[in-house]
């Protein structure tokens, strides 16, 4: 009896003596927390793809090899800032989780963004589309990953108002992004050359947009730009066809649209949009072999969006630092100055780097959406149009109201 | 002006939708006396169903409005024969929860399967283009929805208020034994009267399936303003939802033009109004 009681007693220490030293700075356990629109408009996008995303590039990443022991949770936020601010506060304080990944819908991000700083934790928005997250309300807790409102205005606006759309009319999602994505264009269609003749604020998740639809049709603008996203652009899209807004002469703008909703569209209704992402699957060879694998794991056969794009890219740099800093600080700061400090380079958005104020920076893509005859397959989709580089496609460091910008 | 004419006009076509789906739930809560929330739901496999005739079968639009309705009216009797039948005599509130959870399981299963952005169905060749009517253009496949739904709402009005089936169902839900004595098969009529409402819900699913995305979530977005209408109208009036449901979407329609941002909640405020004012709804009879 004596001996094996010692043993445990031996085991016992040797356990508790694990436990201390997993609390200093070489602890290699991480936890990831992807809270994102899991069952809304905005869950093809995101949703259950994102956290196929960061479980891809856990693996990929190789870092269970070097020891490291990764958990990944994820929630649904409902596109909520109050369910949103909950579940992070509990994931924060009860889950310990070190970085929240997604975080679609820019209201549910601006939320999140003030208690990671408060909680020293960290962001990589991947989803969201408000420039705020970089600029007045910029943080050292947050990286912007994917694509913003300006960056959206830029290409997209300043593209067509060059074709000659000098005249616009906006169809705006009442809430914070569409109200961003608005301002943004504005300021960029004026400064074109343009005039914007009015807008219309229609509620988030409507089924029905032909009042604001005739309200744009009355305005005579060459140009009917879309501040929206999701299942509310393409339901906008799918009505202004049968309204005739297209064959009467305006064009429609989609300022903010992805693959999920060029395919939930259909070629036919949505050929010949032009829009800008910073991701396509069908960019290069690395972007291709990540989309096929993506693709075979994901339900119904999805190709990635650049929101998930984002959280794999994101996630990997991530690694890449906790690496370097031989532990997990668990101190959020300090791990995304880290990050900062590094040139990001992956297989799905190339070289870049990220800024000061957060705000990490590639090439930004115009794209045209091809006709049924040009597309070759399932998911072929796109045509590339043009290519803003990227030191020129995000807001300039000398624009900005970041505090943490040093002018 | 000619804006206002317009905007009128598309809330008459949002109304088709409103009154159909009430019609439905006032119907089953008329006969059943069950406060139908899966509605929303199969109003979103009627739209499901004309998706699969047109895209595995081949049947077009004109068949699936025939079709869909058929179908789901059938699924919607095995729900009242396996399910709902027990809750006869018990308080509303065990058929709507019953409901409510069928209507999240269906849900659930179709945002599985088809996730969250919906599926593509074409308006048909013979109801494509539109008309200028000088105040606005008006899309034909509009205008057919208008007058369909209208027709088969006053057909709907006319069999339950105006023939001897109509007049036997009627009776049923006012003393359900004395019916039975004189040897009609009451709870045939129920199961029958449930696949009705079922049906309407489902052939609004159809109707609307050319306009909006074939979405998993489409019913959920609307059932809870129908839900307004229904309480709005009085529950259990066939004609006072049809009318309601077709001044809510002129109302609403009229919103979106003066007021867009209050498009969404408008019909809630005046459901409280008309609460206030009179509790059991503009046609209701006091229970």
């Amino acid at each position: 009896m004596k001996p094996k009681f010692i043993a445990q007693l031996l085991l016992g220490t040797a356990l508790l003596v694990g436990a201390a030293a997993g609390a200093r700075a070489d602890d290699k356990t991480i936890k990831i927390g992807v809270l994102t629109d899991n069952s809304g408009l905005y869950a093809d996008l995101g949703g259950p793809g994102s956290t196929l995303a960061a479980q891809m590039a856990i693996e990929d990443s190789g870092m269970a090899a070097k020891g490291w022991k990764i958990d990944l949770i994820s929630a649904d936020h409902q596109n909520k800032p109050d369910v949103a601010t909950n579940i992070a506060r509990q994931w924060v304080d009860v889950e310990k989780v070190d970085i929240f990944m997604d975080v679609l819908n820019s209201g549910v991000a601006l939320a999140v963004n003030n208690l990671v700083r408060e909680k020293n934790s960290i962001l990589i928005d991947t989803g969201a589309a408000t420039s705020d997250l970089t600029n007045a309300q910029c943080s050292p807790n947050t990286i912007h990953w994917v694509y913003d409102t300006y960056m959206l205005a830029h290409s997209t606006g300043q593209a067509l108002v060059k074709a000659g759309g000098d005249t616009w009319f906006f169809l705006t999602a009442d809430y914070a992004f569409g109200a961003a994505l608005e301002r943004d264009t504005t300021a960029v269609v004026i400064k074109s050359g343009g005039k914007v003749l009015g807008s219309v604020k229609h509620p988030l998740n409507s089924s029905d947009f032909s009042s604001f639809l005739l309200q744009a049709q009355a305005s005579k603008a060459k140009i009917i730009g879309m501040a929206n996203a999701g299942g509310d652009t393409t339901n906008t899209i799918k009505q202004a066809a049968e309204f005739g807004i297209v064959s009467g002469g305006q064009k429609l703008a989609g300022l903010l649209l992805f693959i999920t909703d060029v395919h939930a569209l259909g070629l036919k209704v949505a050929q010949g949009l032009n829009f800008t992402e910073t991701f396509y699957w069908d960019m290069n060879d690395g972007t291709r072999a990540f989309a096929k694998r993506f693709s075979e794991r994901s339900k119904n056969k999805a190709m990635p969006s650049m929101v998930q794009a984002g959280v794999y890219s994101g996630l990997i740099h991530y690694f890449k630092a906790l690496d370097a800093l031989g532990g997990n600080p668990h101190d959020g700061a300090k791990v995304v100055a880290k990050m900062k400090e590094m040139p990001t380079d992956d297989a799905l958005f190339g070289q870049g780097s990220i800024r000061a104020d957060g705000r990490k920076i590639h090439p930004a893509y115009l794209f045209e959406v091809k006709k049924p005859e040009e597309s070759k397959g399932p998911w072929d989709y796109y045509k590339l149009v043009g290519t803003t580089p990227a030191d020129q496609a995000f807001r300039p460091l000398a624009e900005s109201a970041c505090p943490l910008v040093k002018k | 002006m000619q804006a206002l004419y317009a905007q009128l006009l598309v809330g008459l076509i949002n109304g088709s939708f409103y009154a159909l789906l009430s019609l439905g739930l006032a119907v089953i809560f008329g006969m059943l006396n069950i406060i139908n929330f899966a509605h929303g739901a199969l109003y979103m496999m009627g739209a499901f169903c004309a998706y699969f005739l047109l895209n595995l079968a081949g049947i077009g639009y004109w068949w699936a409005l025939l079709i869909a309705p058929i179908v789901v009216g059938i699924f919607g009797m095995i729900l009242e024969r396996t399910m709902l039948k027990w809750l006869t005599g018990l308080d509303h509130l065990y058929g709507l929860l019953l409901t409510f959870g069928i209507a999240l399981i269906v849900q659930g299963v179709f945002q599985n399967y088809f996730g969250s952005s919906g599926l593509p169905y074409a308006i048909p060749d013979e109801l494509k283009g539109g008309m200028n009517l000088g105040f606005m253009f008006l899309p034909v496949y509009r205008g057919w929805v208008v007058v369909f739904s209208l027709v088969v709402c006053l057909a709907t009005w006319y069999l339950i208020e105006r023939t001897q089936l109509g007049a036997y169902l009627r009776a049923a839900t006012e003393n359900p034994t004395l019916v039975r004595a004189f040897g009609i098969n009451v709870p045939r009529m129920i199961t029958l009267t449930y696949g009705l409402g079922v049906g309407l819900a489902a052939l609004a699913g159809v109707l609307s399936a050319p306009i909006n995305q074939v979405r998993p979530l489409m019913g959920a977005d609307l059932i809870i303003v129908v839900f307004a209408v229904v309480v709005i109208g009085g529950m259990g009036s066939i004609m006072g939802s049809i009318i309601t449901g077709f001044a809510l979407g002129v109302i609403e329609g009229l919103t979106k033009y003066f007021y867009p941002e209050a498009s969404n909640t408008v019909v809630f405020v005046l459901m409280v109004l008309v609460l206030l004012v009179k509790p059991t709804g503009l046609t209701g009879r006091a229970a």
